[in-house]
């Protein structure tokens, strides 16, 4: 198909090898000798023999002065006995030196550098002062500034006695002097920096900018002592300077600096990085082997994506467009970054499943989900946009997927139109906060309110996933939410919701790697399964920020739902007073009862509790429950704060609570019948009862305490039913079920079962204990109507 | 989502004929399962009888794909195959075919000379991804 290379019309390119001139031979190192390494010039070999007699002058010059230097000495030897101690120990030279000055000692220090060179041990001490002048006469350009040297002393040297000498000195000896007093100066502008140093440094100043970014200093504020600022006024100030190198907005930078206290930077400099380039082989048509062979034929080079996946593999480089080679087109492989193959690997599809992808386009994992299932069974794509919708399309049929149904709904009314599947995937619409290198505009434009939307629609697309789900599957009920964000809120939140609202646990995502999701973070504390999510990151698995969770559903009850259809079939039984079908509900209660048992989430763990501190326990759960129903946003707390909201509740749920009264009452009356069937099945509680009524006598007591208001509102009641027809009280019982569920008040939770007269009373208490025994066990959502 | 007419199969199954011939019979009695066609949205889709019994709840006009799609009618009803059919018609193609100068001798044909040839591409997933279904 391709063209082939024509090698024919090829012209000769260059000279050809043959024609390479060979260089000079070059000795080995180990055969050069030391001679050849340095010739003098004429001028430096005269003045290296200027530099010798000055030497020799220099030499008696010294001897002289020794003389005349001892004689003083031998003068006041007896004055200064003890300082010369050390002094007279050592050679007659030190002696002689003593009184002269410091001068040699300086020299000796400098002169270290050249020693070598010059060899000879005798010269030494003058010979680094010649070159230093030999030097200067090179920068001068001639011996004349032995002139300026003078000036310099005048200057300068006035603090030395030295000044009248200079007309005796010879010029290398002023040479010498005027290299000391440099040193000198040297010496104390370097004293007077380094104060200014630890003055500068004693009141620390985080420096601005890109310094910073380097050290933590924030972690370790303790080590810089007299700081003038607070810690929070450093955080500030480096939260400024990062959105500013970086081109963050402060919300996002605050936020991402939560997340990542320690290795922000990382994660902002991989930010500014292209993820590598990857393919995933569509096995549907070929190998991947195959693939790569195919590939690099064509020019690209390429390697294995690892070992965590046998169909991905990365592009280094390319000659050809990737999107647009003839493999491309026959669907070979698919374009797909590799952090979207976690999510399919976490679903694990299998043959002749029914799948959803609730948020597919454009259709990769879709993609990747049918060629694991092997074109059989069903597998069904949905996305909100009509226009990425197509793209999914052209994908399936270039894949040669065909077992898949293409839908434009809203993800949230799915459930509606088709229930019933095996598994779920939900890759919900995110901020993007993990892909930043993909689309740098999500630096600036997400603000909190982009994040909580984000968030509530991820919350409302799980539930509808959830409950697209078939617990009784044989092969699945599992439910895999993933998104490119890194945020808590669009994540873990999301995720804790999802296990608050319906019967889903979370289960490992079969993932052996990447970070195990948050369990708390700053103000969130999050179920502890929330350890088998999760998290991937761009600085540290070189994928794109990802989040990954699998939830298996274990029951298809939706917990408030069920409840409130209980309570409508409740009171239409009542009203009817068909009591065979009261029994028959409550033969299914205990059985789903049991069934949630067994299922029991890790719920229970928290909600068990001594039994005298039950009721309490779960009003408090009942109601935090309501207040994460609602969020914590601004709006949720108004809805909250609405008094007509709560008064319809308080109403509403005080009509139920009566309505169950007379359910019971009547159930006393009539189904005697019951109570023998029931009592074989109880006997085994009884026996618990007997010792648990001994601790919990508060039920009873409160029973008794809040009479006299049951007994009001049951009056109440009683002429508001004799207004309303039976199916009229049918309609309320519905609207009743459309109202938003309020926090409940203590009120409402007060109200008690009617004591029964007589031996009755026995029953009903059994009853009550032994609800309440079962409530221990059952899931906090359920406990509202077992209260009564 | 609506079976086909009469007209409508006629139409198609003529063009598939062309292609295949006889084995349109194997389209359709496979052994592994009943596969049917399907209309939507003036597109002719082809799946399986179980496929489209599930996608029977999903309403006309969500649904934007099922199966695969084989090709469409034009506003004049006559059926155009898509490159999308290819996979399907491919295993049980006919010995037809069609001779033309390969490209690289249309490269060097004389200037003034039109050279049009085009049945089908795969190109056509990228470049007709609006118009594929």
């Amino acid at each position: 198909m391709g063209q082939k290379r024509d090698f024919v019309d090829r012209p000769k390119r260059g000279p050809g090898r043959k024609t390479k001139k060979q260089g000079l031979p070059e000795l080995p190192k180990q055969l050069k000798t030391e001679e050849t390494k340095k010739k003098l010039g004429s001028r430096s070999r005269k003045r290296l023999v200027k530099r010798l007699r000055k030497q020799t002058e220099l030499e008696q010059k010294k001897l002289i002065k020794k003389k005349q230097v001892a004689a003083a000495e031998d003068e006041s030897d007896d004055e200064n006995e003890e300082g010369d101690i050390s002094s007279h120990s050592d050679s007659e030279d030190m002696e002689v030196t003593d009184g002269y000055t410091d001068d040699n000692k300086q020299w000796l220090k400098l002169s270290k550098k050249s020693f070598k060179k010059q060899g000879t041990h005798k010269q030494d001490d003058v010979s680094e002062d010649e070159d230093d002048s030999v030097e200067e006469e090179m920068e001068g350009g001639s011996s004349s500034d032995d002139d300026d040297d003078e000036m310099e002393d005048d200057f300068i040297g006035s603090d030395d006695d030295e000044t009248n000498d200079d007309d005796d000195l010879l010029p290398v000896e002023k040479a010498a002097k005027k290299l000391q007093k440099k040193q000198k100066r040297d010496e104390h502008l370097a004293e007077a920096e380094l104060q200014t140093n630890i003055a500068a440094s004693e009141i620390y100043h985080l420096p601005s900018g890109q310094e910073i970014t380097k050290e933590y200093i924030l972690l370790q504020l303790a080590i810089f002592k007299g700081m003038t600022l607070s810690r929070k006024e450093y955080v500030n100030q480096l939260l400024k300077d990062m959105c500013l190198y970086y081109s963050y907005n402060n919300y996002l930078m605050m936020k991402l600096l939560d997340l990542f206290p320690q290795e922000i930077i990382e994660f902002l400099e991989a930010n500014e990085a292209q993820r590598p380039i990857t393919i995933r082989t569509n096995t549907l048509k070929t190998r991947r082997r195959d693939l790569a062979q195919a590939l690099i034929n064509r020019g690209v080079n390429l390697d294995p994506i690892g070992k965590w996946s046998k169909v991905g593999l990365v592009i280094y480089d390319s000659q050809v467009p990737i999107g647009a080679t003839p493999e491309y087109l026959a669907g070979h492989y698919m374009l797909q970054g590799g952090s979207s193959f976690l999510p399919v690997m976490a679903l694990a599809p299998q043959d002749n499943e029914r799948i959803l992808d609730m948020a597919a386009a454009p259709g990769g994992k879709t993609t990747y989900i049918g060629q694991l299932m092997h074109n059989t069974g069903m597998l069904f794509a949905n996305d909100a946009n009509k226009d990425r919708a197509k793209a999914i399309i052209s994908n399936l049929h270039r894949m040669g997927i065909t077992n898949c149904v293409v839908s434009n709904y809203d993800g949230r009314t799915y459930p509606k139109i088709l229930i019933g599947f095996d598994r779920v995937l939900l890759d919900a619409p995110c901020s993007g906060t993990g892909v930043i290198s993909k689309d740098p505009g999500v630096k600036t434009n997400k603000d909190e309110k982009d994040i909580l939307r984000c968030s509530h629609l991820q919350k409302e697309l799980i539930l509808a996933a959830i409950d697209c789900c078939d617990a009784n599957s044989k092969t699945g009920g599992y439910i895999v939410f993933s998104t490119c964000s890194v945020m808590v809120e669009e994540n873990e939140w999301v995720i804790d919701y999802a296990l608050k609202k319906r019967n889903v646990k979370l289960v490992p995502t079969g993932l052996d790697f990447g970070r195990e999701g948050f369990m708390n973070f700053k103000e969130y504390r999050f179920h502890p399964s929330m350890k088998l999510t999760r998290r991937f990151y761009p600085h540290t698995h070189n994928l794109d920020g990802f989040f990954v969770a699998k939830l298996k559903k274990f029951s298809n009850r939706i917990p408030g739902q069920d409840k409130d259809k209980e309570d409508a079939t409740e009171a239409d039984a009542h009203l009817q007073e068909t009591i065979g079908k009261n029994k028959k509900e409550d033969t299914d209660d205990s059985d789903n009862e049991e069934e949630k048992n067994k299922t029991m989430d890790v719920d229970s763990a928290t909600s068990d509790g001594d039994d005298k501190n039950d009721d309490d326990d779960e009003e408090e759960e009942e109601d935090d429950d309501q207040e994460k129903e609602f969020g914590t946003g601004e709006d949720a707390v108004n809805r909250r704060r609405i008094p007509e909201f709560r008064g319809i509740s308080v109403a509403v749920r005080e009509k139920k609570n009566l309505k169950r009264k007379f359910k019971e009452q009547d159930e006393d009356n009539v189904s005697k019948k019951q109570k023998i069937v029931k009592s074989m099945t109880r006997s085994r509680h009884d026996a618990k009862i007997s010792v648990k009524r001994n601790t919990t006598p508060r039920s009873s007591k409160k029973a008794s305490n809040e009479t006299p208001e049951a007994s009001q509102s049951l009056k109440a009641f009683k002429t508001a039913q004799s207004v309303q027809s039976s199916s009229k009280t049918a309609k309320t019982a519905q609207h009743v079920k459309g109202i938003p569920k309020m926090p409940k008040t203590s009120q409402s939770v007060k109200v008690a079962p009617t004591p029964v007269s007589g031996s009755r009373k026995n029953d009903a208490q059994k009853r009550n204990t032994k609800k309440t025994v079962e409530k221990k066990k059952a899931p906090k959502t359920f406990t509202k109507k077992r209260k009564s | 989502m609506r079976p086909l007419t009469d007209e409508e199969t006629v139409a198609v199954f003529e063009k598939l004929s062309k292609y295949i011939g006889e084995n349109i019979r194997l389209l359709i009695d496979r052994p592994d399962g009943i596969y049917c066609f399907r209309l939507n949205n003036e597109r002719v889709y082809y799946c399986s009888e179980e496929l489209m019994k599930r996608a029977a709840n999903i309403s006309r006009d969500n649904l934007v794909n099922l199966g695969t799609c084989f090709g469409k009618f034009t506003k004049t009803r006559k059926f155009r195959l898509h490159i999308t059919a290819l996979d399907f018609l491919a295993p049980y193609a006919k010995g037809f075919g069609v001779t033309a100068k390969s490209t690289t001798d249309c490269r060097r044909v004389d200037p003034m000379t039109i050279v049009c040839f085009h049945q089908a591409d795969i190109g056509e997933y990228v470049r007709n991804e609006e118009t594929l279904t």
